[in-house]
């Protein structure tokens, strides 16, 4: 039964593993944050995670959580329509759209369910969908599941996504769709040209904001606060599982019919499981703590500009960004996993990027900052990354 | 704003459709822990009712069993809220590993990898490991989640009759020039309740040289004699090449799910597939509840046999009372109504007898085969399904549907 | 499973012609065809003693769901040796044997 295809299958692995391109994971024994234990018994700087805000091991949210625990028990056993929703799960809604300016809020397992969910429910053959080429993964599956007319435009290029809109009018209903923040580059998209665009041409905007809210704006309510368009945007997609906790949870907000229709009948969340509540409790005290104060947002957009400044100083090849991550450019798969085992052992805790997350070719180590770094842990990374630089002759000696 | 009034009347308009035929679907909230008892808020704006569910995955009542609360509560203080992190990057802990070992151990298979949920384990595991020379023959009843799953993904498609061996056979020898056969099917059905007949499906494998992959996640925990699954009721550990299953069911009730099978393929599942590569990691405070779980699944079987119990003693009352169940041998028992409003009105007067039980119609189950789909739980106890009993006689007797055939029923409130 | 008395693996003719996989002889006229394929209809999707004609509703009336409609487009493109593009294998394309036929006929001269 198994024999033949268990030969293709094995392979497979070795010829991903002769390329370079195979992934090891390394085990972590602590709680997240700046610091952290791998199981060799190391403590490392951790300069990958989406723990923007270092909010991971919060104390508040732990208690926050606990609380839920002892209250509303464990998990719900069931999907939201059924007998898995709380009084917890209604009020994380409202704080949502409340802190986005939008109208309502439907919560998922995941923000990958989220965009999964998203698209077949609302368009049909007749419709379009507009798409930034470097959208994240679950975007490309969201759409993959519907039937509407898929147009792509270039990155963040706004000539070709007005000719992509010109093309689109045959359609009925147009949905541009964009990440807020891309997440294997840190550039953030160009909203306010894009919802200036969908009015001239008739469309609506849908923005993934997992790795904008939290990071970008100034009280950190994501890239439609950046460019002063908050509720311009019908659709926002996001999670509760970077910035916000970390822990799991992912969202849609945006106009009310479009929320309610979703209810009715977007597929993960009438059939996976609702959210247990120790996550939506912890969601609401987050979404408290955002909305009092700026500290956390202030020390990261601060921590950002550090290290992006001198990395850049130095010599290192970084993609443009405006946002907490620092994509530094390697190129070739293999000096990419080199470089970061290297890392490692000068304490620095990053992985090299590539295929199949990225396109072959353009490898790279994808620095992600965080509020939870000291100015020592960032001159401790940014000495390391100069050292390695150029020991592997991609620095200037 | 792009946000028209065309595109906000088309969206209020559907759902003004949903409406008036009568499928609209209405929230109720719980306000207290999932468990037999539980306080329920319907419609919005009402007071709290105290009603005993029956109606939630909760099948081994462990969604709120104080160890696993405790084991929770641990867990956030030894291992912190969240990972913030997908698994390869820094989004792996030591409990991590550690429950993909108690899961393989438990299911008898050689690896396991864990995804968000069991709907994330469909949608990437097919992907991962097929390509267009391969064939996915799945039965025509099988999860949404699996359905989007192959949707997915490039190899070729086929259905066969539900549990229909006779079917089954006759598109392996269709499709016998393919590279790869891949037979799919749900361990246990969650509209209907029946187990797919896995010794048969196993021998038509082996004869054919196809694969095997079960969804087993109404039956991880509880079916089977020590809880294992479909393959354990039918003998037929180690034959499944795959098993999917959640631990947001029988296992916690929490979150997550995995993919459980051969040693290759939970490596390629580590290397390609997009929800393990591009979707956060389980949180420690979950893991550290699933694995407490296990340990209490480990120590004795004690919940599973109450069920076993439970189901019978309910499908027993049930049938004696003239009620129309589908057969089964699983503690998912659908009481069948056949018409989308009498569910309703069925389930509304139910609760008002203090019983949680809600009506199932389209587009979840086909037109025509609405139905109030009871799941009973090892949390429940003798005075609950008594009560439950009498309540669900109770409204059958309102509703003169007692001891009536389908037809019968169907000539009375229409289809 | 027994239908009309004949044998669970049928020696049946048609049946054998459905599941053969050499192209019908051309000279396979429209009656035959739209035979052809409401046999296999009934076969592949529907239970003991349910019957169908040329033009009762196969998609709309719930015996062929869209999940389960891919059973005959693999049918048909075996059968008839053609591609039916994935935008044009809609429910409403499908929805009955005539319609199937109409369909099948677009391409059958490609």
């Amino acid at each position: 039964m198994y024999t033949a295809f268990k030969d293709h299958l094995a392979n497979q692995l070795k010829e991903i593993e002769e390329a370079g391109l195979f992934k090891n994971e390394r085990v972590i024994i602590s709680p997240q944050g700046a610091e952290i234990e791998l199981d060799t018994g190391r403590k490392v700087l951790n300069f990958c995670s989406n723990n923007y805000l270092g909010l991971s091991n919060n104390p508040d949210l732990i208690e926050a959580a606990k609380r839920a625990l002892d209250d509303h028990g464990y998990g719900m056993s069931s999907v939201r329509f059924i007998c898995g929703t709380t009084d917890l799960h209604k009020k994380l809604e409202k704080k949502i759209a409340g802190f986005f300016n939008t109208e309502d809020t439907i919560l998922y397992a995941a923000c990958f369910d989220a965009n999964g969910g998203v698209f077949e429910p609302l368009l049909t053959s007749e419709d379009a969908i507009i798409s930034d080429a470097l959208n994240h993964a679950s975007i490309i599956d969201g759409v993959r599941l519907c039937k509407a007319q898929r147009y792509r435009y270039e990155n963040a290029d706004m000539e070709d996504l007005e000719t992509q809109l010109q093309l689109a009018q045959e359609q009925k209903f147009r949905l541009i769709v964009t990440d807020g923040v891309f997440s294997m580059d840190g550039n953030v998209a160009p909203l306010k040209k894009i919802v200036e665009l969908a009015n001239l041409y008739n469309a609506m905007v849908m923005v993934d904001e997992s790795h904008s809210a939290g990071v970008v704006g100034e009280t950190g309510r994501g890239v439609t606060e950046l460019y002063d368009i908050m509720g311009q945007v019908e659709i926002i997609t996001g999670t509760l599982g970077k910035a916000f906790g970390g822990a799991i949870g992912g969202f849609t907000t945006g106009r009310k019919e479009i929320i309610e229709f979703l209810r009715q009948r977007s597929r993960p969340y009438l059939f996976s499981n609702s959210i247990p509540p120790l996550v939506a409790a912890a969601g609401i005290k987050l979404v408290d703590m955002m909305t009092k104060t700026n500290t956390l947002q202030d020390k990261l957009h601060r921590n950002s500009e550090y290290f992006i400044s001198r990395m850049t100083s130095l010599g290192f090849d970084i993609k443009p960004t405006k946002s907490a991550i620092c994509a530094v450019m390697l190129y070739d798969a293999r000096l990419s996993q080199e470089f970061a085992a290297k890392l490692l052992d000068e304490g620095i805790y990053v992985i090299g990027f590539y295929y199949p997350v990225v396109p072959k070719g353009q490898a790279r180590i994808r620095v992600q900052l965080s509020a939870a770094h000291e100015t020592e842990h960032l001159d401790k990374a940014i000495g390391a990354f100069g050292k390695i630089g150029k020991e592997l002759g991609i620095l200037k000696k | 704003m792009s946000y028209s009034n065309k595109v906000k009347d088309f969206y209020r308009h559907q759902l003004s459709e949903i409406q008036n035929a009568g499928i609209y679907k209405e929230e109720r909230f719980i306000h207290s822990s999932q468990a037999a008892d539980i306080e329920v808020e319907f419609p919005s704006g009402a007071s709290v009712r105290k009603v005993i569910n029956m109606c939630s995955n909760n099948y081994l009542g462990l969604s709120s069993h104080p160890e696993v609360l405790k084991a929770a509560h641990e867990g956030l203080e030894k291992r912190g809220y969240g990972m913030s992190s997908v698994r390869f990057i820094c989004g792996t802990q030591d409990i991590h590993r550690e429950l993909e070992n108690r899961v393989t151990e438990f299911l008898g298979t050689e690896d396991t990898i864990l995804f968000p949920s069991c709907m994330d384990a469909n949608a990437g595991v097919f992907e991962a490991i097929l390509t267009s020379e391969d064939i996915m023959i799945s039965d025509r009843l099988v999860h949404a989640s699996i359905i989007d799953g192959m949707r997915l993904c490039s190899a070729q498609h086929d259905t066969f009759k539900h549990s229909n061996m006779e079917h089954l056979e006759e598109k392996l020898q269709l499709h016998a020039d393919k590279r790869i056969k891949l037979v799919i099917t749900d361990g246990v059905f969650s509209m209907d309740g029946d187990l797919a007949k896995l010794d048969e499906m196993v021998q038509l494998c082996e004869k054919y040289d196809a694969m095997i992959l079960v969804d087993d996640s109404h039956s991880s925990g509880f079916i089977g004699r020590t809880g294992r699954g479909t393959h354990e009721y039918f003998n037929a550990i180690g034959k499944i090449d795959i098993i999917t299953t959640t631990f947001g069911k029988a296992l916690g009730g929490a979150s997550g799910g995995c993919v459980s099978g051969r040693k290759e393929i939970v490596q390629m599942c580590r290397q390609r597939a997009r929800p393990y590569l591009f979707s956060n990691t389980i949180s420690p405070v979950i893991i550290a509840g699933v694995l407490k779980v296990f340990d209490i699944l480990s120590s004795s079987t004690e919940r599973r046999d109450k069920l076993e119990i439970n189901a019978a003693w309910w499908r027993k009352g049930l049938t004696e009372a003239g009620f129309i169940i589908k057969e089964g041998n699983s503690p998912i028992i659908p009481v069948m109504l056949f018409n989308a409003k009498l569910s309703q009105d069925f389930s509304k007067d139910l609760y008002n007898e203090g019983i949680y039980a809600i009506g199932f119609f389209f587009p979840v189950v086909p037109n025509g085969q609405a139905r109030i789909r009871t799941q009973i739980s090892a949390g429940h106890e003798t005075h609950h399904l008594e009560k439950a009993l009498n309540a669900f006689i109770k409204v059958g007797k309102k509703y003169e549907i007692l001891g009536l055939t389908k037809e019968q029923i169907t000539a009375k409130y229409g289809m | 499973m027994q239908r009309n008395g004949e044998k669970k693996s049928g020696i049946f003719p048609l049946l054998k012609m459905i599941n053969s996989n050499t192209k019908p002889n051309c000279l396979l006229n429209m009656e035959d065809t739209k035979e052809l394929v409401r046999n296999y209809v009934i076969r592949e999707y529907l239970e003991e003693g349910e019957d169908i004609t040329y033009d009762s509703p196969l998609i709309s009336s719930g015996y062929v769901d869209s999940f389960s409609m891919v059973s005959l487009l693999v049918f048909l493109e075996n059968k008839f040796k053609i591609k039916i593009p994935p935008e044009k294998a809609t429910p409403e394309a499908f929805d009955s044997v005539n319609k199937i036929v109409e369909l099948v006929n677009k391409y059958i001269n490609k």
